[in-house]
């Protein structure tokens, strides 16, 4: 692709969506209605762990207009002696997160649920259902759910040859550590404490479902992957995925919060019980309550380096709670922290902690900003004491081509050290800073992904181009898979129309997330594209008489390949098109395939932060990323995607934590209290794209959304140190926080 | 499932009379930012709503004599902001209500809803109070006037009886060289409640202080009246021995609690830096700085 003029990959062509979002046109997953339709709300549990002695659900069902009452009972069960695995979730946790078995294992989990004719009936018939408890002692946080005596959420869950909340372990390890550590100059140990953080996504999670007289249903709804929905929905209903529609909405944010399901097999129950349409739409409470944030951690991170500032040893010890049940990112913790450098000795080893909280979910690179957040500090102390550039410093020990990485694989061709330079040379490194204000850099690594995709490129009678591929469109990648589709067929830009499929009219698409949409769909764009151009050559062959490998397709026309093939005037794809039926019939291919060959993504930040030395508040006044993205084939897109994650960064940085109270509630359900920044608390936010292209991508693709979200904790922290100087070893630097950290108490 | 009815009274009398009938089951409603959401979330559940805002007193800005001005209680922000005059006069006052809310909020939030609501972190309310502004209410036996710092008896309580309304807010008439100040600690810089705020409201004569209101919001079950500030400040220079001495007074009177807002520690710091940083624009401000 690269040696092609690329006249629409890399342009900022108009996004397919946006006039309908704009005017408010665009389908919401609560948008939808059918005759006929029914409410359904769900009973949450008020006790953060607690035994389910019974529930009596018949004065709900007696109420006037309610139609449906569900507990556990109606869901498909899982026992706890087998996994099942749909991807990285089980279903064994994934029926009782739905739906409480035995035990309610956090504020807000579900034990019931009803349907009727309103809203505030099923809401009231919610509060007519009598549960009989055995309230249990609860932990919330990382260090009382690991304490010898702490209260076991899950009896069959052994560590060390006893019941623990210690769920499962990862670990990558390179070289010695003991040695490596014994040839340092420096060393340098810290403990770090980050605070769980939600999405913040603004649409909460709401579905219709339909489930018709022959047993067939149709679901709307808000996710990240219609096929994810589908199979949930199968496992844990009992339907076949043949015999189940799922519909993908516009999503309102999702930042990998929407990977899971929650509501849309309660409400596929209650339509195939009542044979009425079912609504459910959470509320920001409950989704802030008992959809999954991403985890709270603590860590320890030791690297010891030379006089001249090579890293020989580091190590990283991470805690991360998973919610009610197993399943914290440490992967992307383990896995990514050490990533961007190039270290002989390293160790990185993580917990995964269960506690009375709501199951975590994804969230942007999950676990790699924890990871990151320790490291990149730490490098910081170690830069200082050498009195070596931070930037400096890690260039000298950054990963390159053939660098062997802790958490496994050789890198190829990658631009992290482009993103170093990019920062040394930038003019913000070199700005004078004014008083109490500090300046921060770090870097971070995401893994990015591929894995299965399927697209449907045809052409239209008229001769035009509808492309269809099946995940949910949550960064761009209809306006770039737009721009693709033109580049390769040589036509305009708007002459293609990019559509989501549902899972009846796309083939199987791996969900949207770990920033593999756009490196997967391209991969099976270009080669339904390739079988297009093909057969328009076929076509064109037999419109004139003459051998199809002797017509090359250029500029978005058929051409005679050189004066022997014949003298022919070229004939344009709508020419084409309108002699289809005579020469074959509709044109159009599609092209389905496990893809391989993501590369990860580095960035580095550097940022600036004003500190108000009497009430402790932070203020980010400058901020600039800089991201090898491979290639950016929508740069505004790719710019967004940078900023959004820097944005969500600063607010995991400075202001956003769950809080829970005494009686293990959370706290702060509402975004008053749950401080995600608005505008005016950001800076504009700069952006340097560098483009060191995927080797193994037709078009260079790497992923970009999730990297972004990865440096800024430690590149702000960093920040607050030269502003201040002292440190903070956890988040959120919230205004009282940082205020005892200026006064030394 | 019981039904909440709306009545849109056209007068004082009306509203006045409803909501006595109802007893203790109805709701004045003004821009509603406060009632609305209330409703919705089901901390407040009335049977009947009294919108008070087709209600000419309560939507009007008078001024009685040059520099006296009577605000309706339901008068919003954005409409008190095109009244030049008044923010001239009383910048402090609007700079408090302003900072409620964003744009929308502002098109409908109004003071006397601010003051009514009760809670101990509204923003205007120690603006108001530090300008010695004047609640007057209207209810079955009349009207009367109440100070704004004698309104507030605990979170979400007000003096206000059954059938009781607040029709307006009265400001003294403004003398010369004088002007106010709202300062709030908020973690966010908008969209947020106030950790502390603090209102301000000086005169000067040739630099020396002549008057002086301090009121503090958020660091006590009501907002709070700093009586004894004024008689540190008057007939002083203001300088900083002497805002050192509020300061630490203001301190003291903090009764603050710890929540997921902030801690009582933290509270009681901001309420002294808020009131220094506050007395100095204040003396900038009526020196024309
Ligand atoms: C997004 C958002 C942001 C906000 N930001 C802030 C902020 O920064 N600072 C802040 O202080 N507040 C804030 N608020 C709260 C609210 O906007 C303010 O308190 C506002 O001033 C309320 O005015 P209103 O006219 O909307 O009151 P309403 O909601 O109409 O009424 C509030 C209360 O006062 C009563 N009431 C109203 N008028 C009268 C009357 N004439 N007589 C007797 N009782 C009456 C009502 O019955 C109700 O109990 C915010 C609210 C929202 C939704």
């Amino acid at each position: 692709m690269n040696e092609i003029s690329n006249k629409w990959i890399g342009k900022n062509t108009v996004r397919p969506d946006g006039a309908e979002k704009v005017t408010g046109r665009a389908q919401y997953s609560s948008d939808t209605t059918m005759p006929g339709m029914i409410w359904g709300h769900v009973l949450r549990s008020p006790h953060p762990h607690a035994k389910i002695i019974s529930i009596n659900t018949k004065k709900a069902e007696a109420l006037e207009g309610v139609k449906s009452v569900i507990t556990s009972k109606d869901i498909v069960d899982f026992p706890l002696d087998k996994p099942v695995m749909l991807g990285i979730q089980d279903m064994r946790w994934m029926c009782r997160n739905i739906m409480a078995r035995d035990k309610v294992l956090f504020h807000g989990h579900p034990l019931a649920a009803v349907a009727a004719t309103t809203e505030a009936i099923a809401e009231k018939a919610c509060n007519l259902i009598e549960v009989e408890y055995e309230i249990l002692p609860w932990a919330i946080d990382i260090e009382d759910a690991i304490k010898d005596d702490a209260p076991i959420l899950h009896d069959h869950i052994h560590f060390d040859g006893k019941p623990s909340n210690i769920a499962g372990t990862l670990e990558h390890k390179k070289g010695d550590i003991e040695e490596g550590f014994e040839k340092a100059d420096v060393i340098i140990e810290r403990d770090f404490k980050t605070e769980a953080v939600h999405q913040g996504y603004l649409e909460t999670h709401s579905c219709l479902v339909s489930v018709a007289a022959d047993g067939r249903a149709t679901i709307w709804s808000s996710s990240q992957g219609q096929f994810m929905v589908r199979a949930m929905t199968s496992f844990l209903t009992g339907i076949p995925q043949s015999n189940i529609r799922a519909i993908p909405a516009e999503i309102g944010g999702g930042f990998g919060g929407k990977t899971i399901v929650y509501l849309e097999p309660l409400a596929t129950v209650m339509s195939q019980k009542t044979g009425r349409p079912v609504k459910i739409v959470m509320n920001r409470e409950d989704t802030m309550r008992a959809s999954g944030p991403t985890s709270g951690s603590k860590s320890k991170i030791k690297i010891g380096a030379t006089k001249d500032g090579k890293i020989v040893a580091a190590q990283g010890i991470y805690y991360l709670q998973a919610g009610a049940f197993p399943g914290s990112p440490i992967r992307g913790a383990a896995g990514c922290s050490l990533a961007p450098y190039d270290i002989p000795n390293a160790h990185t080893f993580g917990y995964d902690v269960v506690s009375n909280r709501s199951k975590v979910a994804a969230y942007r690179a999950p676990g790699a900003p924890i990871g990151a957040y320790g490291v990149e500090c730490v490098l910081d102390e170690i830069a200082e004491s050498l009195k070596i550039c931070p930037l400096e410093l890690r260039k000298i020990n950054a990963a390159k081509e053939g660098t062997k990485a802790v958490h496994g694989p050789v890198f190829p061709k990658m631009g992290y050290i482009e993103t170093l330079d990019a920062a040394i040379n930038h003019p913000h490194y070199k700005a004078p800073l004014g008083k109490h204000q500090g300046r921060g850099v770090a870097s971070g690594f995401w893994f990015n992904a591929g894995g299965e995709s399927s697209a449907q490129l045809n052409i239209t009678e008229d001769g035009n181009v509808v492309v269809t591929t099946g995940h949910p469109d949550v960064g761009g990648s209809r306006a770039s898979i737009a721009n693709i589709t033109a580049e390769l067929l040589g036509i305009n830009h708007d002459r293609v129309s990019v559509l989501i499929g549902d899972t009846a009219t796309i083939g199987y698409s791996n969900l949207t997330g770990g920033s593999r949409v756009l490196f997967a769909s391209a991969l099976v764009v270009t080669e339904s594209a390739q079988i297009v151009i093909n057969q328009l050559k076929q076509r064109a062959a037999k419109i004139w008489g003459i051998d199809e490998d002797a017509i090359d397709w250029e500029n978005g026309e058929a051409r005679p390949a050189g004066d022997n093939a014949g003298k022919f005037a070229p004939l344009t794809l709508a020419e084409i098109a309108d002699k289809a039926t005579a020469t074959g019939g509709p044109i159009g291919a599609g092209y389905q395939v496990n893809t391989e060959g993501a590369e990860g993504g580095f960035a580095t930040h550097i940022c600036d932060v004003e500190v108000d030395m009497d009430l402790g508040i932070v203020r980010v006044k400058r901020y600039t990323s800089i991201q090898d993205v491979g290639k950016a084939i929508h740069p505004d897109y790719v710019e967004g995607q940078l900023q959004g994650g820097c944005a969500q960064g600063i607010g995991w940085a400075l202001s956003e934590e769950y809080i829970y109270n005494k009686d293990g509630h959370l706290d702060n359900t509402g975004f008053l209290d749950y401080r995600m920044p608005v505008c005016s608390d950001l800076p504009m936010l700069d952006t340097v794209i560098i483009e060191v292209p995927n080797p193994k991508h037709p078009q260079g693709v790497r992923g970009v959304g999730e990297v972004p979200l990865v440096p800024p904790l430690a590149a702000i922290s960093n920040a607050v140190y030269q502003a201040i100087g002292k440190r903070s070893y956890s988040l959120p630097m919230s205004p009282p926080k940082v205020l005892k950290i200026i006064e030394g108490s | 499932m019981s039904e909440t009815q709306y009545l849109a009274a056209k007068t004082i009398e009306e509203a006045v009379k409803a909501h006595s009938k109802a007893n203790g089951s109805a709701r004045f409603l003004a821009g509603g930012t406060d009632l609305l959401v209330q409703i919705k979330s089901g901390i407040k559940k009335p049977e009947l709503v009294i919108d008070v805002k087709k209600i000419v007193e309560l939507n009007s800005i008078k001024e009685l004599s040059d520099n006296e001005f009577v605000v309706g209680a339901s008068v919003s922000g954005a409409n008190l902001n095109r009244n030049h005059k008044f923010a001239k006069l009383w910048p402090g006052v609007l700079e408090a209500f302003r900072l409620i809310g964003s744009e929308q909020i502002q098109g409908r939030a109004s003071l006397g809803g601010n003051l009514c609501n009760g809670s101990p972190a509204g923003d205007s309310v120690p603006a108001l109070i530090a300008a010695g502004c004047k609640a007057i209410i209207a209810g079955p036996d009349g009207r009367k006037e109440i100070p704004i710092e004698n309104f507030h008896k605990g979170p979400g309580k007000t003096i206000l009886e059954n059938g009781e309304m607040l029709v307006s807010l009265k400001f003294p008439k403004r003398e010369i060289n004088s002007s106010d100040v709202y300062l709030r600690m908020t973690p966010r810089t908008e969209m947020d409640i106030a950790v502390v705020g603090c209102g301000v409201n000086i005169s000067l004569e040739n630099n020396i202080c002549t008057a002086a209101r301090v009121s503090l919001g958020a660091v006590a079950p009501t907002p709070l009246l700093i009586e004894e500030a004024s008689e540190i400040m008057v007939g002083t220079d203001l300088n900083s021995d002497v805002l050192d001495k509020v300061a630490a007074l203001c301190m003291q009177a903090c009764n603050p609690i710890n929540d997921k807002r902030g801690t009582i520690d933290y509270r009681t710091k901001v309420a002294g830096v808020l009131l220094k940083r506050s007395v100095l624009i204040a003396i900038d401000r009526i020196k024309g700085n």
